[in-house]
């Protein structure tokens, strides 16, 4: 902040508690004119007040807390610019990216300032750090038999994932469900991991409203689209949504396989099985299709780190019901 | 007293009146959806799969209905009739009295309507839009025109210090609504605040917590300064207390803001002066305790006969217990175990339900029989049993709250050898159904209080027995 603000709020708080100070040596003083313990003389409304001495202890108390203030302001940043004796801060303030969060991190290190939260993220990784480490080096087919691997996936599962994903991992509308063996970018554990360090996108499902000739022809696909997975549709919706269904081919397959199942990683959802990510009912099949989708897992490396994550990959593979495409 | 002062000055009592009966009114209603949305915590279902009945939407109605309708209907009540009193002048203003009293009540019916209805600024305590800010900001300022007025052409020499507390509260209300609600309007229902990022959660909790610090605290001083001597016969302890403690009071309240943000993106020195205001302020709060309780000082066996004045005093002891827990929250390595857990919820709670609630309806069984020419209350024994109904409810409370918010902080906390988290958020809840529960109880307990209330101030109204002047309620 400039020095006009830095001094300006300097004045105003140190001049508070100066301030209270002096409020409290003159009401400490008799200067009524009356003597202590008798009426001031005012009356309102029949009630008095008596010029009783200011409670010593509690006198003493407000002094201690005043010189407390002053001790606390001396030591931490509090007045403007002063940056206190103990040089210390909450985190490097100002950042606009990770990388300038690094840089921040090691010029604060260097110059031996005292960032807590650096020194809180380094100490739990002194700590805690080889614990992944050492995990981290198994083999995804060790790391899935190892108990205690599992059971700390799990834990930090239940703490990044289980928001969207749900505690049991089996998702909700919108947020895929990691128990079954449909995956929309493959279940591997390599797979799994590349999803968790990157991050997925979901591409391509625009809103086809106006590509589809209006709300009929969205009917159209949806019936078709439902009926792929051998629901009782309207025959007559589907089969003039069949023709419109070539547009959805490219990502969604000829027979509504999915992207994955033809090897590209588009997010593209197979569409003949019973499986909904958005809902199977005509009203959420339409709603798809009439209005896009653009569902995001966003990238863990930064916040969970690479150590991390492949402990929780190998947990969300164990939750998986069907192993044996990937073995 | 001499008979004089009630008989020559014709006291404007018609608005004390009528803000007295809508108090305990919305006393009712806020407190109810209270109980309401602490049941939902526990049967979800209870919202009825209404979006206007879903918690998001009804706990902002019931912040708002106990702050804004039921505690400051009371300080209007209140404000009115002391500054008449003890100015020995009638209340200044003419058609603006009146005007107080409409609008306000048309901005908790907007409030009570707008709020369901979602429509919401998103600013705790602050959630109504631009209009009704706008309607607020109106009766302010006529509230100040007729509250200042009336100090302007008193009759006494010196202006009481009940009026100080009432007179600093209405003015830093208004600065603070109308700086906090600055806001660019785009549709009749919707506006942005001008506030950028953090300068607006700073500017936010400038205003939350002076709104603590000034409506709930201040004014209810106020109340309190009038009320507790007049009810115990007694004289103020002392004169010099209430000017070291008011003047320390609101120089240092502005000032707190910033522990409602620690460990944000808020910069350190904002965190550290709100710290150091906060826990500096505790003794200048605990000089009102002081100066109301020791005013019984000779008058300590009325609480055994007089429930009005156990409301009244009990009251300060629920101040005193919750301005020492604030300082203490205000402290970052504690916040860091209390924020965002039911702790800070109890501690809102005992100095809503413990001092606000509680000077407000000792006052009111003070106020109800003076405004309405009435020898007493209908029913003394009544109000024994709203005392221990709601202070059964307010212990209920508290204790459910503060166990639930310090095991909570607990839990979040907890970490496993491996640096993981020991529980999921989920387990924390699932740990706090039985204190919600016991809160549940605790509050089902003050809103039959109310009720009780509600009846004890009709059939005082409705009494055929009329006194032509009082000078004080007897017990």
């Amino acid at each position: 902040m400039s020095s006009f603000w830095s001094i300006w709020i300097t004045v105003l708080t140190l001049g508070t508690l100066i301030g209270c100070i002096f409020l409290l040596r003159w009401t400490l003083t008799n200067f009524t004119g009356v003597k202590e313990g008798e009426s001031m003389g005012h009356e309102f409304d029949g009630i008095e007040e008596l010029n009783n001495p200011l409670p010593r202890w509690w006198s003493i108390f407000f002094m201690v807390t005043i010189i407390w203030g002053f001790v606390y302001l001396a030591f931490y940043p509090g007045l403007g610019n002063f940056k206190g004796i103990f040089g210390w801060k909450s985190s490097n303030q100002g950042i606009t990216s990770i990388a300038d969060s690094k840089a921040q991190t090691q010029a604060a290190k260097d110059a031996g300032l005292a960032v807590q939260y650096d020194r809180e993220v380094n100490s739990a990784q002194e700590r805690f750090g080889p614990i992944f480490e050492g995990l981290a080096k198994q083999e995804y087919s060790e790391l899935v038999k190892n108990e205690e691997a599992l059971r700390i996936g799990q834990r930090l599962f239940l703490q990044n994932c289980a928001q969207c994903h749900g505690s049991d991992g089996k998702g909700t509308t919108g947020f895929p469900n990691l128990t079954d063996d449909d995956w929309l970018y493959g279940g591997s554990p390599e797979e799994i991991e590349e999803t968790l360090l990157y991050g997925r996108k979901a591409q391509g499902m625009i809103a086809w409203k106006t590509m589809l000739g209006g709300e009929q022809g969205v009917k159209e696909v949806a019936a078709y689209v439902r009926s792929l997975s051998g629901m009782d549709v309207d025959t007559e919706l589907a089969d003039a949504g069949k023709e419109k269904f070539a547009m959805c081919a490219a990502c969604h397959g000829s027979e509504g396989q999915g992207s994955h199942a033809m090897g590209i990683a588009l997010g593209a959802p197979r569409l003949n099985d019973d499986i909904w990510l958005y809902g199977g009912s005509p009203r959420a099949v339409e709603a798809s299709i009439r209005d896009g989708r653009a569902g995001v897992m966003p990238a863990w490396k930064d916040f969970l780190g690479e150590d991390k994550i492949r402990v929780v990959s190998a947990y969300v593979y164990s939750l998986s019901a069907d192993k044996t495409d990937n073995e | 007293m001499s008979q004089s002062t009630t008989t020559e000055i014709d006291y404007n009592y018609k608005v004390v009146r009528q803000f007295t009966v809508m108090t305990v009114i919305w006393g009712i209603v806020g407190t109810f959806v209270g109980v309401l949305i602490a049941a939902q915590l526990i049967w979800p279902a209870l919202n009825f799969e209404t979006p206007w009945l879903t918690y998001s939407r009804l706990r902002p109605l019931h912040t708002n209905a106990v702050i804004f309708a039921f505690g400051t209907s009371a300080l209007f009540a209140t404000s009115y009739y002391v500054v008449q009193r003890t100015c020995k002048t009638t209340l200044f203003g003419g058609a603006l009295v009146p005007f107080t009293f409409w609008g306000w009540q048309a901005v908790i019916v907007a409030a009570a309507i707008t709020l369901p209805l979602g429509i919401t600024s998103s600013k705790e305590y602050a959630e109504l839009e631009w209009p009704i800010d706008i309607l607020i900001a109106l009766v302010w300022v006529s509230y100040a025109i007729c509250f200042f007025g009336t100090l302007v052409k008193r009759k006494t020499s010196h202006i009481y210090v009940a009026n100080w507390f009432f007179g600093g509260f209405i003015i830093t209300v208004a600065v603070l609504h109308i700086g906090n609600s600055m806001a660019l309007p785009l549709t009749l229902t919707k506006s942005y605040s001008i506030y950028p990022g953090a300068i607006d959660a700073m500017m936010q909790w400038w205003y939350g917590h002076n709104a603590v610090g000034f409506l709930l605290t201040a004014g209810f001083l106020g109340m309190m300064y009038y009320f507790v001597p007049k009810q115990a016969e007694r004289p103020v302890y002392s004169y010099r207390l209430s000017i070291v403690h008011f003047w320390a009071l609101v120089s240092l309240y502005i000032w707190a803001g910033p522990h409602h943000l620690h460990y944000t993106a808020l910069p350190d020195w904002t965190q550290s002066v709100g710290m150091v205001m906060s826990v500096v302020l505790f003794l200048p709060s605990w000089g009102g305790m002081i100066n109301g309780i020791m005013t019984l000082s000779g008058a300590w066996d009325k609480l055994r006969s007089d429930p009005i004045l156990r409301f009244l005093i009990v009251s300060l002891s629920f101040y005193g217990m919750s301005t020492f827990e604030g300082p203490m929250m205000a402290i970052k390595s504690v916040n860091a175990l209390s924020h965002y857990t039911d702790w800070t919820v109890g501690h809102v709670h005992s100095g809503a339900l413990g001092w606000v609630a509680m000077i407000s309806i000792g006052s009111m069984y003070y106020l109800i029989p003076a405004v309405f020419n009435k020898p007493k209350m209908y029913s003394i024994k009544l109000i024994n049993v709203h005392f221990w109904m709601h202070t059964t409810g307010i212990v209920l409370y508290i204790v459910a709250m503060w166990i639930s918010g310090v095991m909570q902080g607990l839990m979040w906390r907890a970490v496993n050898t491996d640096g993981t988290l020991t529980y999921s958020f989920v387990e924390s809840l699932q740990a706090s159904y039985p204190f919600y529960t016991m809160r549940f109880i605790g509050g089902c307990f003050v809103v039959a209080g109310f009720l009780l209330m509600a009846y004890n101030m009709f059939k005082t109204i409705g009494s055929k027995e009329e006194s032509m002047q009082r000078d004080a309620v007897t017990a």
